[in-house]
Parts: C-alpha cells; sequence; structure tokens
C-alpha cells in the first residue's frame, strides 16, 4: 500500500472507532426526529388550547354570529350587568369578556363593541373577532343594496392564474421556489458538511501538534501527503456516516410507509408518465388531484442525473477547498481556542452563500446576483447547486456560467490547496507562537 | 571507508535570519557523530535538512554518495526533540503504521516488533493505547518506532531529555549495539556533556554557523594546552605553594593541612613535564599527576571566544 492510502487509512479508522463519532452517527438521527416530534407535540398542545370569551349582548344582533369553533369558545351571557359579566369571567378564569351593547344598527353596536381581557389580548383572537364584525357588516351592507345571501354567495369565486412557457408546457405556482429549495438542501448539506468534517480536520492536525507525532511522522511522509491523506479519510468517515443515515431513513421511511398501508403505485404511475407526453395529457385535467400529480411530475422532470454529477463535482471541490484551509488553521495554532479568528472569515462565504441563497436565488435564479455568487468561487458550490434544478441550458443556467463557475473553482482549488499546504508545512513544526495574518503571510515565502 | 553523509555548503535562512550559514560537513560510515552547540545554533535545522522536511536554499546533501532524494527517508530515522506518538492509537497498531509509512511490510514490519518488544521487555502492550502506559513505556516504543526499519543512519536530536535515567542507559546501550551492527549515528544536543563519551566525531555549531569539526580524540589533542592537576603529600602546603608558584603557573590550589596533601592545576610553557617533576619530586611526594584534557564544552567556549576576539 503506498503512503497516502495507508495514512487515509489511518485517519478514517481512527475518525469511524472514535465513540463520539459512533454515538453521534446513531444519536444524532434519534435527537433529529426526537426534536421534530416534540415541536409537533407542543404545537398541537399549543393549538389544542382552548380559549373561552365570556359575550355579553344587550343589542338584538350578532346572536347567531358567535360560534364556537376548535380554538374559540364563547359562553353567552344574559340578564346581567356588565359588572357582573365581568366579575362571572374573572372567577371562571375566562379568556376574556366581549361586551355589544345595545344600538339601532349592527353598525352602531360594532363600533360600541368592546373586547375586556387580563391582559393585552393574542393577535389571533382580535383577528378572529375582528373578522366575525367584518363578515358580518359587509353582508348588511350588501343586504341593504338588495343582495341576498343566495346572491352573495354565487358571486363568490375561487381563480387562479394559469401560466404557460412559450413551448406550451404549464408552469405551477411556486416550482421555482421549489427546485430551488432541492438546490438549496444539496447547498445546505455541502455546508454543513464543511463546517463539521473541515472542524474535524483541523482537530485532528492539532491534535499531532499537540502529541508532538508530526514530526516523527513526517520524517517519512511529505507534509502534503499528509494533509491530504488527513482530509481525505475525515471526509470518507463522514461519508459513511452519511451513508449510514440515508440508508437507515430510507428503511425507516419504508417501514413507515407499509406500516400506514400508503400506496406507493401512485407515485410509480406519475414517475412512469414519459415526460412531454404525460405532460399534455394531465395539462388538460385540473382538479385538486391532478395538481398533485403535476407537482410530482415536475419533481421527477428536474434533470436528478445531472444535478447529482454536478452535486458531487462541487462538493468534492467545494470541501478540498474548505478543508485545506481549515487544516492551515489546524497547523497554524497551538490549541482550539487560538483558532476562533481564523474561523470566521471561512463561515463568513459559507453563511453568505446560504441567505443569498434563500434570499435572492429563490425568488430570481437567474438575476445578477444569483449569477455573481455562483461563479464566485467561495460561495459557488451552495449558490449554483441552488440555480441548478432549473435545468441547463435554455431556461435554465446557461452553459458558460456552469463551465466558467467550475473552471474558477479548479483554478481557486490549486492554488488555496498550494497556499494552505505552505502554512501548513511551516505551522506544523512551529510551536509557542501565536499566529497573525502578517505571521501566516511571512510563512508562505519560507 | 566512504562518508554516509556529506552536507556540501548549506545555507537556510528564515526571512532575514540565518538558521545556517554556509555549513558544511562529513558524517563517517560506521561512527556516533555528535553534532554541538547551544540552543538555537541550528542542529535542528541541519537534521531537518536531512530528513527532507525542510529544504536548503543553496547547498546539497549526499547520502551514501547519491544525492539526497525522497526515496532515502526509508533509510534514515529519525528521533526529535518535539516527539510524541498518537495517545489514542494502539501501541502494536501504531508501531505498524509508522513503520509501513518508512516502506516496510506489515508482516515484515510485525516480526521484527514482536523482537523488539521482547529486548526491552514491553510484553503484552500490544493492544493498550498509548495514553494508559508510562512514560516510560512510551518512551521506549518511541524508541523502537525511530529504529524498527533498521535504518543505515540514525539521527536523535536531544535523544535524553524526557528520558528517564534508567531509560536513558538502556536506549545508551541499544544505541552502542546499533553502532556495532554497523548503523551510523548522529546526536545532536546542547548538553554536550551528555555524549562526549560516546562521540567519535564532533563538529560545534554557533549561530549558523559551524565553528569546529572533526575526530573528538583529535581536537582535543589539539586543544590540549599543557595543563597538569597535582595532588602531593607535604608538611606545609602553604610554602611549598608560594615557592611553586614563583617557578610555574599555578591556577588553581588547595590545601588539606589534616591529611598534609596539596593540589594544584599548573600550566606549563610546553609539553615537556620534566623540569616540573624534577621541581616537584624535592618537595614531598607526588600521588597524582594527569593532564588536564580539555571538555567539548571547555573547546566550544574557547572557541566561541577566540572566534569573537579575531572578529
Amino acid at each position: 500500500m503506498n503512503k497516502l492510502g495507508l495514512i487515509i487509512k489511518r485517519e478514517y479508522l481512527a475518525k469511524v472507532r472514535n465513540k463520539s463519532f459512533v454515538i453521534m452517527t446513531f444519536l444524532s438521527p434519534v435527537l433529529m426526529v426526537g426534536m421534530i416530534v416534540l415541536i409537533a407535540y407542543l404545537t398541537e398542545i399549543n393549538d389544542r388550547e382552548v380559549r373561552v370569551l365570556g359575550v355579553l349582548n344587550e343589542s338584538v344582533y350578532y346572536s347567531k354570529d358567535f360560534s364556537s369553533t376548535e380554538s374559540m369558545s364563547f359562553v353567552q351571557f344574559t340578564d346581567v350587568s356588565l359588572e357582573q359579566a365581568k366579575d362571572s369571567v374573572i372567577g371562571q378564569n375566562f379568556y376574556g369578556l366581549l361586551y355589544l351593547p345595545a344600538g339601532n344598527s349592527p353598525e352602531e353596536v360594532a363600533r360600541g363593541t368592546l373586547l375586556y381581557t387580563k391582559e393585552a389580548p393574542v393577535s389571533g383572537v382580535v383577528d378572529r373577532l375582528d373578522l366575525i364584525f367584518r363578515d358580518r357588516l359587509r353582508q348588511q351592507r350588501l343586504l341593504d343594496l338588495g343582495v341576498t345571501p343566495a346572491e352573495f354567495a354565487s358571486i363568490e369565486t375561487d381563480f387562479q392564474l394559469k401560466t404557460e412557457t412559450f413551448e406550451g408546457e404549464r408552469n405551477l405556482k411556486g416550482l421555482n421556489e421549489l427546485k430551488a429549495f432541492i438546490g438549496g438542501g444539496f447547498g445546505y448539506l455541502i455546508m454543513m458538511f464543511i463546517i463539521i468534517y473541515g472542524g474535524f480536520v483541523m482537530r485532528s492536525v492539532i491534535e499531532e501538534k499537540t502529541s508532538r507525532i508530526i514530526e516523527v511522522i513526517i520524517s517519512s511522509v511529505k507534509p502534503f501527503q499528509l494533509m491530504m491523506g488527513k482530509i481525505i479519510g475525515t471526509s470518507l468517515a463522514g461519508l459513511t456516516q452519511f451513508a449510514i443515515w440515508i440508508f437507515s431513513a430510507s428503511l425507516l421511511l419504508l417501514a413507515i410507509m407499509s406500516f400506514m398501508g400508503l400506496e406507493t403505485s401512485a407515485f410509480e404511475t406519475a414517475g412512469a408518465l414519459p415526460g412531454g407526453a404525460g405532460m399534455n395529457e394531465l395539462s388538460k385535467m385540473n382538479s385538486a388531484g391532478s395538481e398533485m400529480q403535476l407537482y410530482a411530475i415536475e419533481l421527477m422532470r428536474i434533470p436528478w442525473a445531472m444535478l447529482i454529477f454536478f452535486f458531487m463535482i462541487y462538493f468534492v471541490l467545494g470541501y478540498l477547498i474548505y478543508s485545506s484551509i481549515y487544516a492551515a488553521i489546524g497547523a497554524a495554532v497551538d490549541n482550539e481556542t487560538d483558532t476562533q479568528q481564523f474561523i470566521f472569515p471561512i463561515i463568513l462565504p459559507l453563511m453568505l452563500a446560504i441567505y443569498v441563497g434563500f434570499f435572492s436565488v429563490f425568488g430570481n435564479p437567474h438575476g445578477p446576483i444569483a449569477v455573481g455568487f455562483s461563479l464566485f468561487p467561495l460561495t459557488s458550490p451552495i449558490v449554483m447547486l441552488m440555480r441548478l434544478p432549473g435545468g441547463l441550458g435554455e431556461g435554465g443556467v446557461p452553459i458558460w456560467q456552469l463551465g466558467l463557475s467550475i473552471f474558477l473553482l479548479l483554478v481557486t482549488f490549486i492554488g488555496i490547496v498550494w497556499l494552505a499546504a505552505k502554512i501548513y508545512r511551516v505551522g506544523i513544526l512551529m510551536y509557542g507562537k501565536k499566529p497573525s495574518y502578517k505571521e501566516l503571510f511571512k510563512w508562505l515565502k519560507y | 571507508m566512504s562518508p554516509i553523509l556529506v552536507a556540501e555548503r548549506i545555507t537556510k535562512r528564515y526571512g532575514s535570519n540565518f538558521a545556517l550559514n554556509n555549513v558544511s560537513l562529513e558524517i563517517p560510515a560506521n561512527s556516533i557523530y555528535g553534532l554541538l552547540g547551544p540552543n538555537g545554533a541550528g542542529k535542528t535545522t541541519l537534521i531537518r535538512i536531512i530528513n527532507q522536511i525542510t529544504y536548503p536554499d543553496s547547498g546539497s546533501v549526499l547520502f551514501g554518495g547519491e544525492p539526497l532524494l525522497p526515496h532515502h527517508v526509508s533509510m534514515i530515522g529519525y528521533l526529535p526533540e518535539e516527539r510524541g506518538l498518537y495517545k489514542s492509537m494502539k501501541v502494536g497498531e501504531q508501531a505498524l503504521y509508522l513503520a509501513q509509512l518508512k516502506g516496510l511490510s506489515k508482516t515484515e514490519a510485525k516480526r521484527r516488533l514482536l523482537y523488539w518488544f521482547e529486548r526491552l521487555q514491553i510484553g503484552d502492550w500490544w493492544n493498550k493505547k498509548i495514553q494508559e502506559l508510562s512514560k516510560g513505556m512510551a518512551q521506549k516504543i518511541q524508541f523502537i518506532v525511530t529504529v524498527l526499519h533498521e535504518p543505515k543512519l540514525l539521527i536523535f536530536d536531544e535523544p535524553f531529555s524526557g528520558f528517564d535515567p534508567i531509560n536513558a542507559n538502556i536506549i545508551k546501550e541499544e544505541i552502542l549495539h546499533l553502532k556495532e551492527k554497523g548503523t551510523s549515528i548522529i546526536f545532536s544536543t546542547h548538553r554536550m556533556e551528555s555524549v562526549e563519551e560516546i562521540c567519535e566525531y564532533i563538529a560545534l555549531l554557533h549561530n549558523a554557523e559551524k565553528i569546529l569539526d572533526g575526530k573528538l580524540s583529535e581536537i582535543k589533542k589539539q586543544y590540549k594546552n599543557n595543563v597538569f592537576t597535582v595532588g602531593m603529600a607535604v608538611q606545609k602546603g602553604e610554602d611549598v605553594l608560594r615557592e611553586l608558584s614563583e617557578h610555574f603557573q599555578i591556577t588553581s590550589s588547595s590545601f588539606d593541612p589534616e591529611e598534609s596533601q596539596v593540589a594544584f592545576e599548573v600550566k606549563l610553557p610546553s609539553p615537556d613535564t620534566a623540569p616540573l617533576l624534577h621541581h616537584l619530586s624535592k618537595k614531598g611526594t607526588v600521588n597524582s599527576f594527569v593532564e588536564t584534557i580539555p571538555s567539548a564544552n571547555d573547546i566550544f567556549i574557547r572557541t566561541v571566544q577566540s572566534k569573537s576576539i579575531h572578529e
């Protein structure tokens, strides 16, 4: 086995056998699921809370308008004074008291109505009451204008604008966002991987420095070999972790689907439809069900193979660029506490890429900001992947942009790895120096 | 025998500071070579250049007559001053890994490891992690991984710092044994007295420059300055010393009246000891007469001083 292979193997095994790695691999999905369940549960509890409002209605109107819902119920008071009603509401610990005074018209009553609560009421309650009054008043005015409730109901419409491309393909609302979201998922994955495993690479370098084994090793292998072996070995460990997660997640999904008796065939028929022909036929249908199927088909029409291919390219290059910077940082410092000043500038472009992605690329995947950030090498692995699900070539990312982006990424990759290797080579043998950027710059010339 | 290693006019700078300035050395095969000098003299830089960890700005290194190339690392064993092992890795696995990085096959490395484990009485530590071992045990393992691939040239940078006296002695014996089997050894240290007795050759580095090198015995001969330490039994020590100092240059002296014993150091104008001995024999009984051989440390100090006077 050659030396690089040996180093990769050692780094991989050192990582994979590490107890915390094993624990994290099995615990983090459990934690993740647990968190989702907890949030769902808490939301449910929150929603289940029923707010009881006392209603003291001294007018002749609105007698049928306050009907209880899941989150709100109304208790009518009759033949009591306002003060008595207030006391009663407080005594029974109701959420509040709605007081409608007597009046000659619904409008007059509405204007005089007051909601008493212990504290400022939550907006949900106020919004709902506003709506009740607004609906009632609108109906009253229409009635005054001579429109019957039946006529009014027939006016209601539920219109949605249909859009098509020039080729006659039907567009779906929110599809761009959905596609960008999928790309964003890939981009986010890259960012998380870089931050987590870049950090592992860095700590591994620091460990070699503090345990003083580094000089023993680089008397046998080149520092560059050690650095690359470390980066590759650590990322293979990361990929192993991801593979375990994906495998167990699909097992779980399969189990859940068979448990709940979900029909997978529904998805299969949609998937089996060949792109163009199926589209045209389906686009003639207009029921709610076919809408869902259209989305499913659109998802199938995303060029997955292309997307995954470029995901791999951007993933590998992006990860190598960032993790070699992490390795250089690890080499430059003596312990982890000194890394802070260097870490922030690395995370900055990653964060920027994610924010730009979510705020700008989703809305306008081919606008100038999206194009700019998908060309800039430190953000392109994330931003370009957000654009790619829209397709390549016409209507999607122009090929020259993709080519230029990858070219810039490659050039940067070579440049950064070269620089990082230089800093690494000098840094691993430096002890007791708190490095500044100026110092690092000097090392480049050694 | 041709030298195992030749360094020719090596210069290395860090920024504007010289770490090595035009240093040339020849390390004879099958010898123990002391690379001596105070901290910061450039010893470690030179050793790193030999190990191809760093590269000289100018100058060249020949290993066994060939220009030094990456494949030579498998023929060099290096125990750095800053040394350690992976703390959470098992002893056997770690030793195998380091041996394989030096180009040994796994089976061969394992065979040799078992031999060394037995020789240094390491026994059943194979599956222990380094962090579970005592420091002395870890030091033995560190030594084993340095010599396991049977290098032609062994380099020890401050070998005995950090070793406890018992292990230091074991290691010293093993090093001498390796030398008998034909290995060339470089010792680098700033504690010159620690290796003086086992070095055949030395080089003195000071401020990035070589100020002296050669066979230790010849250097000592060259630096002998006719100083002798004399012990005598006499009745009136003070009178004898006073009388002697009129004729000879006494550099230090002491008298013990209870034992009637004087001891003094005398510097003669020439290697000829006859006039002194003749004189002494009339005063009392000489019971010791030894030529004072300068230590490497003395030689170093004298060389540095004379150099700064000349400049």
